[in-house]
């Protein structure tokens, strides 16, 4: 009977567990909770880009070129006469297209490579990091030159190209957690329950790395919109006439800073606010996701 | 029953050694030494008794108990559960005596992952090695080991944070027990409690021992701990049981020069009697166990050593029935 009770009533408790949840985040952690309105506001203009763009952000009209902001066009236009909200609006679908995914696979790369390297230790540990170690060599950015020089421009090159160089940074951190969480005494116990060496590290080291991962996931997302734009704007990232924010500061952008400023200012804006975003939210994520740290 | 002649013994350690390499540079790695952490021990513990391994820290009590349960492997030697030599098995080999063998550790803060709920800390052994054939009834016993355990079943609910060491410490017992061993190693598993939940902790393995015939390998440098709860009791230095009697022979009668100095620094909660007391400490220090001293690993610090001391090393001899000494001097 009682356990009829409990089956019915559980889905209502989880649904109001997880609105308590939520509430609790924005009230403990308002700067967080900023942070992830912007994020929220960037994934929604990038979702619904088709639905809520005031012009096309292709469509070229020269009647209005390089407009100053005004009530037809919130933001201004470019020197193609191009309405620069939409361009933003459409730029942030493959800001975050890209951010996400290079974030994602080079985080969930390095994660299980940095924990792997740690659990089994000695020569593993030691061919692994020293691969790092000639990735780290490279700047981000310059790892991603060589990769485009290598593949060609296009989306899916400009990924793996920011995804590659993110791998090894993320290990290492990890990794360096891993290291003492090897050493404490519950792993021990799993192995002397006779765990499986996948369970043992997706279920008792990862979740006790996920603190440093989640930070540096967020920041990775930031990082490499950041460097999705430089790539763009070097000419070696998306294409014209794709709308990316690193894009719209380059060409006219550099050539009419003086007299439409605009064209350079909101792009910027862009990346800058969503890099900030991403920081804020994945510092707060960090404290609200430790149990210790989590009143309740 | 006491006699180790009449059944077989549940675990019999035979001339095991433990030694930790110690390594210098960077592209070509090379030994320069090694502790020994572990070097050269024997014993041997009957079904349901438990074996007291007493010694200060450092004397590798608590590596002996990691090479018998597999998480180090020995240098050297035999580790044999049940007639079976487990440094020889493989991993998946060793599966089904992990069953069988479990530990309670030290520290009840760092031995429960902060990330699990308390069931499921203690219903994940259960769940891999399919103990219970379902979800409910794996909850279920999981609710019946923690009020084994003499905790409220709700705490299943509950992350280890929420916990005093106490009940963290139960919660460590109740996971031991989750797999129905028959043996299990107690590291210093009272160690780190306070005074009053150290007792509750020592009734709650006397009784879980009875209750289930298990049989401990007790861990601990508390020797009025180690009085209470243990029938045999082995002393360490450096790496070398020195000592292995019968709990009140040893206490009573302590013959190797190291225990009686061990057992007259224990002090007496009776002031007119220590005061009355001559309190002669070891000299020196405990040597480095990278570069122990030749022949017996006492000698540099015993009042009684002779010349032959520095030479040979002298290995257990039963001076009395069941009563086992590593000192020539004496008798």
């Amino acid at each position: 009977m009682t356990a009829v009770t409990a089956a019915t009533e559980a889905p209502e408790e989880i649904r109001r567990s997880w609105r308590d949840a939520a509430l609790g985040f924005c009230r403990r952690q308002p700067l967080g909770t900023f942070g992830l309105a912007i994020v929220v506001i960037a994934a929604v203009a990038g979702l619904s880009a088709e639905w809520i763009a005031p012009y096309s952000p292709t469509a070229n009209d020269f009647e209005v070129m390089t407009q100053p902001p005004s009530w037809a066009h919130w933001l201004g236009t470019d020197q193609f006469g191009r309405d620069l909200l939409s361009r933003i609006i459409y730029g942030a679908r493959t800001a975050l297209i890209i951010g996400f995914v290079s974030a994602f696979v080079g985080g969930f790369a390095g994660l299980v490579l940095g924990v792997g390297s740690a659990y089994f230790g000695g020569k593993t540990d030691l061919v692994l990091q020293r691969v790092m170690d000639i990735l780290m060599a490279f700047p981000l950015i310059i790892m991603a030159l060589a990769v485009v020089a290598i593949f060609g421009t296009g989306v899916q090159n400009v990924i793996a190209a920011i995804t590659v160089p993110l791998i090894p940074r993320c290990a290492r951190v990890v990794r360096a957690s891993a290291l003492s969480i090897r050493e404490v005494p519950y792993i021990d116990a799993a192995r002397t329950s006779g765990f499986s060496h996948a369970r043992i590290i997706l279920r008792h080291m990862v979740p006790n790395v996920v603190a440093p991962f989640l930070i540096m996931l967020t920041a990775f997302v930031g990082q490499a919109i950041l460097a999705e734009a430089s790539l763009s704007y070097l000419g070696l990232g998306v294409q014209e006439p794709t709308p990316a924010w690193g894009l719209m500061l380059q060409g006219g952008a550099e050539e009419y800073a003086s007299t439409a400023p605009w064209i350079a200012i909101f792009p910027g804006l862009a990346i800058a606010l969503t890099v900030f975003g991403f920081s804020l939210f994945g510092d707060a994520l960090r404290d609200a996701i430790d149990p210790k740290l989590r009143e309740r | 029953m006491t006699d180790a002649g009449t059944d077989q013994p549940l675990l019999e350690v035979r001339g095991l050694q433990m030694h930790f390499p110690i390594s210098e540079g960077i592209l070509m790695r090379r030994q320069i030494g090694e502790v020994k952490a572990v070097d050269g021990i024997d014993f041997s513990l009957r079904r349901g008794e438990t074996l007291g391994l007493v010694g200060e820290s450092g004397c590798g009590k608590t590596t002996t108990g990691r090479c018998i349960l597999q998480l180090e492997r020995p240098t050297a030697g035999a580790i044999l559960y049940d007639g079976v030599d487990i440094n020889t098995l493989s991993r998946s080999g060793m599966l089904g005596l992990r069953r069988r063998i479990q530990v309670i550790f030290q520290d009840p803060y760092s031995s429960l992952n902060p990330r699990m709920k308390v069931g499921d800390i203690i219903g994940e052994p259960i769940q891999v090695h399919g103990l219970a054939p379902d979800a409910a009834r794996r909850h279920a016993r999981v609710r019946e080991l923690l009020q084994v355990c003499g905790l409220d079943p709700s705490f299943a609910d509950r992350y280890p944070h929420e916990m005093s060491g106490g009940q963290r410490q139960r919660v460590g017992i109740a996971r031991a027990l989750a797999l129905e061993p028959e043996f299990i190693v107690c590291d210093e598993a009272v160690s780190a409690l306070d005074v009053s939940i150290q007792a509750q902790v020592i009734n709650l393995l006397e009784d879980l021992r009875e209750r289930f015939g298990l049989t401990y390998l007790f861990i601990a440098h508390d020797l009025s701990v180690v009085r209470h709860l243990c029938q045999r009791v082995a002393v360490m230095y450096l790496g070398r049981i020195v000592e292995l009697a019968g709990c009140d022979e040893l206490f009573d009668n302590p013959l190797h020069p190291y225990t009686r100095a061990l057992l007259g620094a224990v002090p007496i909660p009776d002031p007119t009697v220590e005061a009355g007391r001559t309190f002669q400490p070891v000299r020196g220090e405990v040597p480095s166990p990278i570069n122990p001293p030749s022949g017996c690993v006492f000698h540099p610090r015993c009042a009684m050593a002779v010349e032959g001391c520095k030479r040979s090393r002298p290995e257990l001899r039963e001076l009395r029935p069941g009563h086992w000494v590593a000192c020539s001097e004496v008798s």
